[in-house]
């Protein structure tokens, strides 16, 4: 015991200022996505706080892609929340532009694509009559692309699941499919190993609420 | 093990934990002092900072050590960066200037109607165009219900203040159309041969446009392709006229895409149980096909190529009014072909050019017959040939003004027969333009141009200054006015005869005011034309016409008062008069009406997955030429009230894995009476009344999509 303690006491004395950062990192990362799924995160003004810190932490790091990734995740979902909806696209752009920034720190990312489908849903809520067709499809195309860069992305079948369970019957929504989906996604989640514990690791409480949505 | 932790942690944090900690504190508010919520206050290269709350406020501690650089950051604003002194407590009061973005720069506006998916504050969407009921995805017919234009649905083309169809241009692409109406009979407009859908942005200018433009008098009609298509798929349709079917394939890469559309539309069964008011001898048939081809050449590059097909006959019997008993035959046949050709690419150093190229063949073979007459048959060949090319380069000066300049070549092959007898002429044209949109301030642009023309049919040059001016009053709001000079050859059947007339000329002024909001719009524009140098054909060809329109004009749309409802208003008011070819003096002409209006209403029911359209539109009287009347009383009678109510439903549904949809439309659903004039035989005892040949057109028809979902389309396709 004393031995590992000495032991690590030197490697650790020596990388300091290294381990302090990434330990900084770690634990601020760690703090601000533990409550990702928590419904006092889900506010307009709370989403925008945790989008702004993790901005902060993704323009600090800068070699970090997790950043960016949640700090677009949180906008898009503010997105979803706002009521004017001449605030969509310029938040869309934000986020998409911390997309990109993710994208070029760790490229043909499955998470990455899902929130590019959000991103792309988001918009077509600003006027679904005349961008339906463009960003229908650029949403459905994405979460494709996710799947085949990793068919075990829970976070995909969710997505899919709540395309299904919203889009209306006549344009091939179907609320048995979306079940069968979401289901899928479940299993997918109890099967899924976060690649550590700050990677996208969300979307599990809030598939089984679509669950509940679609067997009524 | 825990225990263990918590010393290693303090072991490497200790040098962080040493640090004293200190507060910074602040308000943010913009340049009129309202507070900013959602701020990013932040301590650069470190995770420390905060939000700003509703009142603006923010309080945070730091670490960070000496002098350090905070940054504010904002959507919508400029990004504030300011040096801290991090050694004692601070509090900030900090100002944030609002970002000049593209979406509240004043753009010119006066004169046009800009439909358009990519720019924010369109007046309408594509799509709007062609939901319009009573239209049949004729995006004429649809403008027909914006301010500026006539309800003429007598005579081809757009009549716009106060101007004739000739009078208004359509471009594709930055390129000329020489036939965009299909040929038909007289009395019976063609319609546009462009399907809506090909289009991504439609501008709409009843006066005042740019001087990249010309050879049109009173209007422009510019239409933009659309780009890649989101994903392959294939379509076909059934209606009680034709049938049609497409392919768009995209490639993998997505960067190319090619398209084949044909169609066959025959109306003989039709007209055979609704029977129109001139029977039909001869079709009406109509075989169309397209292809088009677009590929991405780089990141900025675009090649575009679009080339159309038509093959039209058709023929009517009617009553003679010259010889009471007799029957007269009218049999065309038609073919058209049209190709476009463009290339855009930014060739750096903020320089952008464009390519275009085209060519474009229309033959109309016309047999006019008064059956059981002795008269040898009426045999009447035009022909017109249009090859074109267009060069332009612009530069970027600044954040927001732009230079053009370019030049364009014509060369036209005019061929008319008539009963042997020749009338051909070649005409080489050549323009070139130069313009500068100017930003004093970005709410605030001037745009100055000027453009030179040379046509050697007519061995004339003309030169035409065109000024506009826009100012924004806030975000919504904006001022603008315009003037310029427009010129056009006469049209061909007059150049044919005589080769020394000269150019048309008139002068637009232009006042407008327009607010657009994402729910709501209003515009409102007074006018003034002044028209000299018109064609006259009495007693000689000359062109000694000249006239004026004024008039001021109403838009009002608002998708946001009735839920799934999107309305507009539209009216016009008109006041004209000309002397042109055979009047004898300055009169109100027969195409023009002193009051327009139209109410357009769309309805969606989502339970029903149903769309409902109504359109009315309503029209004064026009006036008409009766020839018992002395001269002085010339055009001095008028037409009955014009009114029309087109209906249109439609039905979204899925067969199989084909998204389909029902679509039911009407027009002129109550059947009122419409009468667009009076034909007199030549001794004036007898008229007959100009009215529709059909007084009500119902459609019904099915689409069937697989791949991609354009139900959307088809509905609005009505």
């Amino acid at each position: 015991m004393k031995r590992i303690f000495l032991a690590f006491l030197f490697t650790g004395s020596l990388a300091t200022a290294a381990m302090a950062q990434s330990a900084q990192y770690q634990d601020a990362m760690v703090k601000q996505t533990s409550d990702l799924d928590s419904s006092s995160t889900f506010t307009p003004d709370g989403l925008q706080q945790k989008a702004n810190t993790f901005e902060r932490i993704a323009d600090a790091e800068k070699s970090q892609w997790l950043p960016y990734y949640y700090a677009a995740y949180m906008q898009v979902m503010q997105a979803f929340m706002l009521k004017d909806k001449a605030q969509i696209d310029p938040l869309a752009d934000k986020a998409e532009s911390n997309l990109d920034k993710a994208e070029a720190l760790n490229p043909k990312s499955s998470e990455i694509a899902c929130i590019r489908s959000l991103v792309a849903t988001a918009r077509l809520t600003v006027d679904p009559m005349t961008r339906g067709m463009k960003y229908g499809a650029e949403a459905a195309s994405q979460l494709e692309q996710a799947k085949g860069l990793n068919p075990e992305n829970p976070r995909v079948y969710m997505l899919q699941g709540q395309s299904l369970l919203f889009t209306p019957e006549q344009f091939g929504g179907s609320k048995s499919k979306a079940k069968t989906t979401l289901e899928q996604a479940l299993e997918k989640f109890a099967a899924f190993k976060p690649e550590s514990n700050i990677a996208p690791h969300w979307g599990e409480a809030y598939t089984r609420k679509l669950l509940e949505a679609s067997q009524k | 093990m825990s225990r263990f932790n918590l010393y290693l942690y303090i072991l490497i944090c200790s040098p962080l934990l040493s640090l004293a900690q200190i507060k910074i504190t602040g308000k943010v508010t913009d340049s009129k002092k309202h507070p900013l919520a959602g701020v990013n206050i932040a301590v650069k290269g470190s995770y420390d900072g905060a939000t700003t709350t509703a009142d603006g406020s923010f309080s945070f501690a730091t670490t960070a050590n000496g002098e350090q650089l905070l940054s504010a950051t904002l959507t919508g604003y400029q990004t504030l960066e300011l040096k801290v002194n991090t050694s004692t407590d601070q509090q900030l009061n900090i100002v944030l200037k609002s970002a000049v973005n593209a979406l509240r720069v004043v753009t010119i506006s006066a004169g046009s109607f800009e439909a358009s998916d990519d720019k924010k504050g369109t007046v309408l969407k594509p799509l709007d165009i062609v939901t319009t009921a009573g239209a049949g995805a004729d995006i004429a017919n649809a403008i027909k219900t914006l301010p500026g234009a006539q309800q003429t649905n007598d005579r081809e083309g757009l009549f716009v203040r106060g101007g004739t169809g000739y009078e208004t241009q359509t471009l594709i692409d930055g390129m000329l159309v020489r036939n965009p109406f299909s040929s038909s009979l007289p009395d019976i407009p063609g319609r546009g041969r462009f399907s809506p859908f090909l289009f991504k942005g439609t501008t709409f200018s009843s006066g005042g446009y740019s001087a990249q433009y010309g050879q049109g008098l009173s209007s422009a009609l510019i239409l933009e392709s659309v780009d890649l298509p989101e994903r392959s798929s294939s379509s076909v349709g059934v209606s009680v006229i034709g049938v049609s079917a497409g392919v768009d394939n995209l490639s993998k890469d997505k960067k190319t895409s090619y398209g084949v559309e044909a169609d066959y539309t025959n109306l003989a069964p039709y007209f055979n149980v609704f029977k129109p008011k001139q029977a039909p001898n001869l079709g009406p048939e109509i075989i169309g096909t397209s292809v088009n081809f677009r590929r991405k050449t780089s990141k900025t590059g675009m090649l575009k190529f679009y080339g159309y097909g038509n093959w039209t006959k058709m023929g009517f019997n009617k009553n003679s009014l010259e010889y009471p008993g007799y029957t007269e035959s009218f049999k065309l046949h038609n073919n058209n072909v049209y190709t476009n050709l463009t290339y855009r690419e930014n060739i750096g150093h903020d320089w952008h050019l464009y390519a275009g190229a085209s060519f474009s063949s229309n033959t109309d073979n016309i047999n006019a017959d008064t059956l059981l007459k002795n008269y040898a048959p009426t045999l009447i060949r035009v022909q017109s040939d249009l090859s074109q090319s267009k060069l332009m380069l612009y530069k970027n000066l600044g954040r927001f003004s732009v230079l053009r300049f370019g030049g364009e070549y014509q060369y036209a092959v005019e061929k008319s027969t008539m009963n042997g007898y020749h009338a051909n002429y070649v005409d080489n044209y050549t323009a070139a333009f130069a313009e500068g949109d100017v930003y004093f301030t970005p709410s605030f642009v001037g745009r100055v141009g000027g453009r030179a023309e040379y046509t050697s049919i007519l061995g004339k040059m003309n030169f035409a200054p065109r000024v506009s001016l826009a100012y924004k009053v806030n975000n919504y709001s904006q001022f603008s006015i315009a003037y310029g000079d427009y010129y056009q050859k006469p049209e061909p059947q007059y150049i044919r005869f005589d080769n020394y007339l000269g150019y048309m000329k008139a002068t637009h002024y232009i006042v407008s005011y327009q607010r657009v909001a994402s729910d709501y719009t209003f515009r409102t524009e007074l006018f003034y034309k002044k028209y000299s140098d018109l064609v006259k054909t009495v007693p000689s060809y000359n062109n000694n016409g000249s006239g004026y329109a004024q008039g001021i004009e109403v838009f009002w749309r608002d998708r946001k008062s009735i839920k799934n409802v999107d309305y507009w208003i539209s009216y016009s008011y008109l006041d004209t008069k000309r002397n042109y070819l055979n009047y004898p003096s300055r009169v109100q002409p027969d195409f023009a009406a002193n009051h327009t209006a139209s109410v357009v209403y769309k309805h969606f029911f989502p339970k029903l997955s149903t769309n409902l359209g109504l359109t009315y539109t309503f029209a004064t009287g026009r006036p008409y030429y009766n020839p018992n009347l002395p001269a002085d009383k010339f055009m001095s009678e008028k037409t009955i009230t014009y009114n029309a109510v087109g209906v249109s439903a439609s039905y979204l549904t899925s067969i199989r894995k084909a998204f389909t949809i029902f679509v039911l439309s009407v027009s002129n659903a109550p059947g009122n009476k419409q009468v667009f004039g009076y034909h007199y035989s030549s001794d004036g005892l007898r008229r007959e009344e100009i009215t529709p040949n059909v007084p009500r057109f119902i459609f019904l028809g099915m689409f069937m999509n697989f791949g991609i979902d354009r139900r959307q389309d088809v509905i609005n396709n009505l």
